[in-house]
């Protein structure tokens, strides 16, 4: 698909936006404010730590591997990433362990089994059925990576990976992966390649194919930019809240933008939890889909 | 008229339009939520949830018409 097209033309543009809006003010002002503070948003080369300052990540060139230049420099969203990887590691080890030496779960471990439980309750089984609980692992591990990197964005000096086209084109890519092979698990690879024809007379399947083909790759697809655009529209109107009160330059005014922010961040809040269960149930659905497709079959022919 | 002028113009127009699309679609998605919990207050819960889930898939289809006002007005 043209999830890279889409990637760099989507942050090539929103660029583009930040680097006209600099560009536009021919002396530093409030444009260039507000440019600085949308460098808050956007994938940046250096990260702010509180009492440290700025701190310039490693750059490294890019890498030719067949022909696409890979670009491995650790950027801030990199590093939320592997922030988020190794917090959800750590976190979830203990509280796993803390489940297995109480038989009654208590402390933080009862808390993440609530997680647990919903998902595996209100997600997994109603969709794929007790066929699906093999999923179980990939689909909290989805859930809670989604879930903290989400979080990060809302803390002061924090950024979103999310926000970042690429981060959640990745998470797509693998849940499209997911989805596919639980198909094929479910189904077998002949039944899931007859069921890309339809089912109609085979003079159509020339126009079918292609349609449902480009049906499997848009599911995945609209996971993406779904995520993305939730966590980068978020930020982009807290962004947008806060340059007010540059713009106004007055503590007195500033209380009206500050109260917007205050309101539109527990709303980011319940987005993030909001944004992150979408992602799981929506992949849990589409498995599901290609489960049922599955027992249709064995059904049909009398199993 | 340019077309970097005409560019913007889409831009603009377009996020009015995907806005009204989404607001009208949410409020009706809204209002069948809150007549049938008047009806039947014991599954407002459930009915709650649908709605929440609803929201965020037309939400979703939003944002797609957003990323192209966004590409349109900073390409064009």
């Amino acid at each position: 698909m043209n999830t890279t097209e889409l990637t760099t033309t989507t942050t090539d543009s929103v660029h583009a936006a930040a680097d006209t809006v600099v560009a536009a003010s021919g002396h530093g002002g409030e444009e260039n404010q507000f440019a600085q503070l949308l460098h808050h948003v956007f994938d940046s080369n250096e990260i702010e730590i509180p009492f440290v300052g700025h701190v310039h990540l490693p750059h490294f060139h890019p890498v030719e591997i067949f022909g696409i230049p890979f670009d491995f420099s650790i950027t801030k969203h990199v590093v939320f990433l592997l922030l988020s990887a190794l917090i959800i590691c750590v976190v979830l080890a203990l509280a796993a362990r803390s489940n297995r030496r109480n038989v009654i779960p208590r402390g933080f471990g009862n808390f993440i089994e609530v997680f647990v439980v919903f998902i595996r309750d209100e997600i997994i089984l109603p969709n794929m059925g007790t066929a699906g609980l093999r999923y179980l692992p990939y689909l909290l591990t989805t859930f809670f990576f989604i879930l903290v990197m989400n979080l990060f964005g809302l803390i002061p000096y924090g950024a979103s990976a999310t926000g970042n086209v690429n981060v959640t084109a990745g998470l797509a890519i693998v849940a499209f992966f997911v989805i596919q092979a639980s198909a094929i698990r479910a189904q077998g690879v002949k039944h899931y390649v007859t069921h890309l024809t339809g089912g109609v007379h085979w003079s159509l399947w020339i126009i079918m194919v292609p349609i449902e083909l480009l049906g499997l790759f848009t599911k995945p697809f609209a996971l993406c930019i779904r995520l993305f655009a939730n966590m980068m529209g978020g930020h982009i109107v807290i962004v947008s809240l806060i340059g007010l009160i540059f713009i106004f330059k007055s503590f007195v005014i500033a209380t009206l933008p500050a109260s917007f922010v205050i309101g539109i961040g527990l709303l980011e809040m319940f987005v993030a939890f909001l944004q992150a269960y979408i992602f799981v149930m929506l992949t849990a659905l589409f498995m599901g889909l290609g489960i049922q497709a599955a027992q249709e079959h064995g059904d049909g022919h009398g199993h | 008229m340019e077309s970097v002028g005409l560019g913007y113009l889409a831009a603009g127009i377009g996020a009015a339009l995907t806005v009204i699309g989404a607001g009208l679609g949410i409020g009706k998605l809204a209002a069948s939520a809150m007549e049938a919990s008047g009806r039947q207050p014991e599954v407002a819960g459930q009915v709650r949830t649908s709605m929440i889930i609803a929201a965020a898939l037309i939400e979703g289809a939003t944002f797609f018409a957003l990323a192209i006002c966004i590409i349109l007005a900073t390409k064009g």
